[in-house]
């Protein structure tokens, strides 16, 4: 907001500010001429880029080819798992087999990807929760008190267990990865598995999960929570569109179907309406 | 091939319904019942939309006062109007020639938010749970709105939910919709809500609005957060959906592109445009 908008304290007053009054620091479009983003040219200036790098750059304003690498390479390893029984696969499947359309199946897939057992919630949360155990760490707590103080306030910690499986086979492929990037020294990634370390110690059955790693690789090339999210809006729709495909391909309406009984009603006994 | 025998089939556990197979065919359903009534042997020709939509989330009927102030909700949040956010979602996808479904997945998208949206309503529900019609909590939160030590997906609240920091004095048809949902049983929040309506202005510094009076119903007839919050993403698409096939009828070149409206402030090209 300019500071001329901000001193207008009453709504219809800014809203009367804005109205055809955009400015913006973030991009344009010059019709038949050429695009400017975050203040550079995209014809000249950004042209080099891989798709990755100027994904990068849209979000974070950071020019950075190796955190690019770094997120494709994530990305790869542990997001897009072409799976069509994972809950957001399902619904590009789903969508392939009743003849819907790509662009929908993977939307939506992607919408649903904002989970909380999985997906973007434990995502973002995983990179929160590494910022603040590192602060309260920094000012002299211990991993255990910052643990159970996360258990007791929220009953779990993000970046740790897993639905279905507590072993996260993703993990030592993505260490593998970023050792060949001399990415795995930094001091969130030192965190998240000092975190793993405790968890191990004790009787809570908890492991570290991809979410945890990743998001310390994150955090280690500062980027914020919110970054990180947008980031990781895309990265599973490598995983949904073979789902789609092959939903569509075989007949329709032959993924996983349905028979009457497979619904277990907890429902009323017959009544009728007055 | 699986060999799925009866022991090992997955199920769907629902209290909502209840099917039984057509002779001819165990995946097809010969009788389908809703919370016990016989959809297409009672209900059809019975029941309202309204009833139905009521029935399938609270698995009873509604009385008379509870089925008229939903309808009321209902009718006032159908559509509202082309100037809204999640309507003008809805209209650009019908501008550009997109999918039908794109149209209401672009309302429901931006209609999901904070500002005026179902997340407000959702929130404002929490408000009214934890508030009730206690002025003091309500003043109380309202200066001391809870704060998420955790990061979440949703943006933080920027106002105080069902109030419009974008409004000057509490707009007619906000006030019409919180009269006539109060004529209809003089339900208790409804009514606080009426005579404490300038008090919480005041308070917020904004005035109330359709998300605010919709919370309130919702509550007042006793929907929980995630329903009032689902039922409202609901019950405003058939506007949206309106409002994208006409505007699909008559394309992008009668409907607003802002083409002078954007100001690049940090442009590096040979074109300045920053008068």
């Amino acid at each position: 907001m300019t500071e001329k908008s901000t001193n207008l304290t009453n709504g219809p007053e800014r809203l009367k500010f804005f109205e055809d009054n955009w400015q913006t620091e973030m991009g344009a479009w010059f019709p038949g001429e050429r695009v400017v983003l975050r203040g550079k040219d995209v014809f000249t200036e950004l042209n080099e880029c891989s798709w990755m790098e100027y994904l990068v750059y849209a979000v974070t304003g950071k020019e950075s080819p190796k955190l690019a690498k770094i997120i494709e390479g994530l990305w790869l390893l542990s997001t897009s798992f072409p799976d069509p029984r994972l809950w957001n696969n399902r619904v590009a499947a789903l969508a392939g087999s009743a003849r819907s359309t790509g662009v929908l199946a993977v939307s939506a897939g992607i919408a649903i990807s904002e989970a909380t057992v999985y997906g973007l919630k434990p995502i973002k949360g995983a990179l929160d929760f590494l910022y603040r155990a590192s602060e309260k760490k920094d000012s002299g707590a211990t991993i255990e008190s910052i643990v159970k103080e996360e258990l007791k306030n929220y009953r779990n910690v993000s970046g740790y267990g897993r639905p279905l499986t507590n072993a996260d086979e993703r993990i030592q492929p993505v260490v593998t990865f970023l050792k060949s990037m001399e990415s795995h020294k930094g001091k969130f990634v030192k965190l998240a598995f000092e975190i793993e370390d405790f968890f191990k110690n004790t009787r809570y059955k908890y492991r570290m999960n991809i979410a945890a790693l990743n998001a310390a690789t994150a955090a280690d090339f500062g980027l914020t929570a919110n970054e990180y999210y947008y980031m990781t809006t895309m990265a599973f729709t490598a995983g949904m569109f073979p789902c789609y495909i092959d939903a569509k391909t075989q007949t329709e309406g032959m993924f996983f179907p349905l028979k009457v009984e497979r619904i277990n009603s907890k429902s009323f006994a017959t009544r009728t309406w007055a | 091939m699986t060999d799925n025998t009866e022991k090992t089939l997955e199920q769907i556990t629902t209290k909502i319904w209840r099917e039984e197979a057509e002779v001819d065919n165990p995946f097809a359903a010969a009788k389908s019942y809703c919370a016990g009534f016989d959809v297409y042997g009672d209900l059809l020709g019975k029941i309202s939309l309204v009833e139905y939509l009521w029935l399938l989330f609270k698995l009873d009927p509604p009385n008379k006062a509870e089925a008229r102030t939903f309808e009321g909700l209902a009718v006032a949040l159908a559509n509202p109007g082309p100037r809204d956010h999640s309507v003008r979602g809805a209209m650009n996808a019908g501008v550009g020639g997109s999918t039908r479904a794109s149209a209401l997945i672009a309302a429901i998208s931006i209609g999901a938010g904070n500002l005026g949206g179902a997340r407000e309503v959702f929130t404002a529900v929490q408000y009214w749970q934890q508030c009730g019609t206690d002025i003091e909590s309500w003043i109380d939160i309202i200066d001391n709105p809870p704060r998420e030590e955790r990061a979440d997906v949703w943006p933080k609240m920027e106002h105080t939910p069902g109030f419009d920091p974008n409004g000057a004095s509490c707009p007619m048809p906000v006030k019409q919709l919180l009269d006539h949902l109060v004529e209809i049983e003089q339900n208790e929040p409804l009514l606080w809500l009426q005579s404490h309506r300038q008090t919480l202005e005041q308070h917020t510094g904004s005035p109330l609005a359709f998300s605010g009076v919709a919370a309130a119903a919702f509550f007042a007839l006793g929907f929980e957060p995630e329903q009032a919050e689902i039922l409202f993403l609901l019950l405003r698409l058939p506007g949206a959906a309106a409002h994208a096939i006409e505007q699909e009828k008559m394309g992008w070149s009668r409907y607003p592109f802002f083409g002078n409206g954007l100001t690049l402030t940090n442009d590096p090209g040979p074109v300045a445009n920053n008068d």
